[in-house]
């Protein structure tokens, strides 16, 4: 979905900071200007560029307010990140939401709204480069083909970008739930080369646990919003909501190991698929053998007989190789099944804390 | 305590102010024919500084500087009548991520801006108005005039109104402490855009050791028949704030504590930890009151204490097998979920390591 105004972003980019006033009348474009203009100054190839994402407390806000006033259900909201890169920190200093896309509003322009937030956020000072995106998340569930996508392309125009997630629900259970994820360096060679084929990704020897890199988030706000925030603590006196604390945890749990199980058996079909392919590929060359076992035999047979023997024919023609199941969607469930696994001992490990305090407490009572 | 703001001083209308490219071609080179109580059709402006300062000024004024609608006379307001800002009125409630916004649009301003204004967005409700949203307009102040980019602020509430559809314009903001003369002007244009505009000023100058935060909204005052002038009442702010919005707002106030303003986000137990000190906390400080009721230090008061009394009796009472059982029936649980999340993961990495074999 977002792929589509994902490839003129890279114009958008390389564009925007051309007019910038680096005052080249360059006219040609490539994505390494696009990058330099941005400051390059990061480490070797092997490592990531990125390590550290600072955001500010407004983005902070913003993001939740996006989700909380137009995305419901499963709807997932998605917006753009603005900021700047520092040495090896990602600064995240604003953000503009992106309107969901509706059947109706197909000739809505993607592409000229981004231009023209932009356009309008330079004017009033704010930083106006795209430094990567946010989406929202159903209960842990990012890791798509999409979103793959997307990310990549994002990051193939600019070096330093990540994908916040927000995970709106586990927010309201207590605590923030944001996450910063690129990917992986091996990743991305595999994904330019465009070839998905269990080959070159056993090459690339990617595993589930590394496409994505989580990167470290911290929170920064100025001294004046500083003052803010003092302010409105003063000011607002609103109770504390102990939410963290509440006990009543199966609800959540029960959904999300609902979605687990579905991925689990979407697995569970993958690795049939892949079985099958096994045992049609080995069975194949059974066949194989058997019929130029065969072949021989009859053409000594001939020689014997003094007849011409059969000419050889091509064997590939006769059997087909069978495609080989693609390995990218596996991958990509396997990592999302591992994503839920660790959301789920994380919400395990709350709430054993929660229940043994409870018990703390009811004993004392006694 | 209403800031009176009738521009009986200087008409900030003067000559050579920029472009104030209001898009309201009402102020079309009309001279303005002084404050005749011709009836125009112009929608609702209210407040009419112009009117004032027509009197005052000389006739040559030129029309296109001040975005007024120079031509208009003193009309009633439109929308609702205010009955004072005192419980009864209207009530503006305000969200976090704007006055964040309006401090964060303040620390970027251009050189030399003393100021920076901005257009509100929000809802409107029968009581109260509730602003959601908002984004900083471009604009020039100097002694005598005062531009506003009004193009830019109608550019970006289209693009706005493509995420939100149900935001309207409801005022505008201003940082500063004081309401000027130039506010007036802009409270005017403004008062186009939306019905009976609200004005939001927040203190970045921390005058007395504080953010004020003050809402406004414009009144007729004067002796009826002759020139109106206006007046800014205030406005009850509160706060309203989302349930996420108030875990954010939370974590974010944090970096008031860390000595470089950063703070870093917390994992599970930690959260936990966190947590329950705070209810500690509260705890000993209520045992402290309890303590110092008993020895006599303060006056005990009986509200208090039934909050109390309720507080202690919020432990509910259950026989301790039942709760043995409750209790080892949800670790039960919770481990047996957890054993199977470690299964599954294992089950995967082990797939990988036969597919890649």
């Amino acid at each position: 979905m977002c792929l589509f105004f994902e490839l003129y972003e890279f114009f958008l980019n390389t564009m925007a900071s051309r007019k910038e006033g680096t005052g080249s009348s360059a006219a040609s474009s490539s994505s390494t200007t696009g990058a330099a203009g941005k400051g390059k100054g990061k480490g070797g190839s092997g490592d990531s560029a990125v390590k550290q994402v600072q955001i500010d407390g407004l983005v902070v806000l913003k993001i939740i307010k996006h989700y909380q006033e137009e995305g419901q259900g499963t709807e997932v909201v998605q917006g753009v990140l603005l900021g700047l890169v520092v040495e090896d920190r990602l600064e995240i200093t604003n953000c503009f939401p992106f309107p969901q896309h509706t059947e109706d509003d197909a000739d809505f322009d993607e592409v000229q709204y981004q231009m023209e937030m932009m356009r309008s956020l330079r004017h009033v000072n704010i930083d106006h480069l795209h430094v990567g995106w946010y989406q929202s998340t159903y209960y842990g569930s990012f890791v798509t083909r999409a979103l793959l996508d997307s990310q990549f392309s994002y990051q193939h125009a600019i070096e330093e970008s990540v994908v916040l997630i927000y995970d709106p629900i586990k927010t309201a259970q207590g605590s923030l739930s944001l996450k910063a994820y690129r990917l992986t360096p091996k990743l991305m060679e595999v994904c330019k080369e465009k070839d998905f084929s269990p080959e070159a990704l056993k090459k690339g020897n990617i595993t589930f646990e590394h496409m994505f890199e989580e990167v470290p988030i911290v929170i920064k706000n100025s001294h004046l919003i500083n003052v803010l925030m003092w302010e409105l603590e003063k000011k607002s006196a609103v109770a504390d909501k102990h939410e963290l604390l509440s006990l009543a945890s199966s609800n959540h749990l029960g959904k999300t190991l609902q979605l687990l199980m579905d991925r689990v058996d979407e697995m569970s079909q993958d690795i049939v698929k892949y079985n099958t392919y096994m045992r049609n590929t080995s069975k194949q060359q059974q066949q194989k053998h058997q019929y130029q076992q065969r072949r021989q035999q009859e053409n000594m047979q001939r020689q014997s007989r003094g007849e011409p023997p059969l000419p050889e024919e091509d064997l590939s023609k006769l059997f087909k190789p069978h495609q080989p199941p693609a390995r990218m969607d596996s991958l990509l469930i396997a990592g999302q099944i591992n994503t839920y696994c660790q959301n789920i001992k994380e919400f395990t490990a709350q709430n054993l804390g929660k229940l043994f305090m409870a018990q703390a407490l009811q004993e004392y009572n006694n | 305590m209403a800031t009176p703001a009738v521009p009986a001083s200087a008409p900030p209308a003067t000559p050579a102010s920029a472009p104030a490219p209001a898009p309201a071609s009402a102020s079309a080179p009309a001279p303005s024919p002084a404050p005749a109580p011709a009836p125009s059709p112009a929608p609702a402006s209210s407040s009419d500084p112009a009117a004032a300062a027509a009197t005052t000024a000389a006739p040559g004024q030129t029309p296109a500087s001040a975005p007024a609608p120079a031509q208009t006379p003193a009309q009633s307001l439109s929308g609702p009548a205010l009955p004072g800002p005192f419980p009864g009125g209207r009530v503006v409630r305000l969200h976090p991520v704007i006055l964040a916004s309006i401090v964060d649009s303040y620390e970027r301003r251009n050189e030399g801006a003393a100021r920076v204004i901005g257009t509100l967005l929000g809802t409107v409700d029968k009581h109260s108005v509730e602003v959601t949203n908002c984004f900083s307009v471009p604009h020039n102040e100097s002694e005598d005039e005062v531009a506003v980019d009004m193009e830019f602020a109608k550019n970006m509430y289209e693009l706005h109104k493509k995420v939100s559809p149900n935001e309207l314009i409801l005022g505008w903001y201003a940082t500063g402490h004081d309401i000027t003369e130039h506010s007036v002007l802009i409270h005017e244009y403004y008062s186009r855009e939306a019905p009976n505009p609200i004005h939001l000023t927040v203190d970045t100058s921390l005058q007395n050791g504080r953010m004020s935060i003050k809402a406004y909204v414009s009144t007729l005052m004067g002796v009826p028949g002759r020139t109106m002038g206006v007046m800014f009442t205030p406005l009850t702010v509160k706060y309203t704030y989302y349930d996420t919005e108030r875990i954010g707002v939370d974590l974010i106030m944090k970096t008031c504590f860390s000595p470089n303003r950063v703070i870093g986000l917390s994992s599970d137990l930690q959260q936990v930890g966190g947590a329950s000190a705070r209810i500690q906390d509260a705890l000993s400080t209520v045992l402290q009151y309890a303590e110092d009721v008993l020895s006599g230090k303060v006056s005990a008061d009986n509200t208090v204490g039934r909050f109390l009394m309720s507080l202690v009796n919020q432990v509910p009472k259950i026989v301790p097998e039942d709760f043995e059982t409750m209790l080892n029936s949800n670790i039960n649980d919770l481990l047996m979920v957890t054993y199977l999340a470690n299964l599954t993961q294992s089950q995967i990495a082990l797939n990988e390591k036969l597919v890649n074999l």
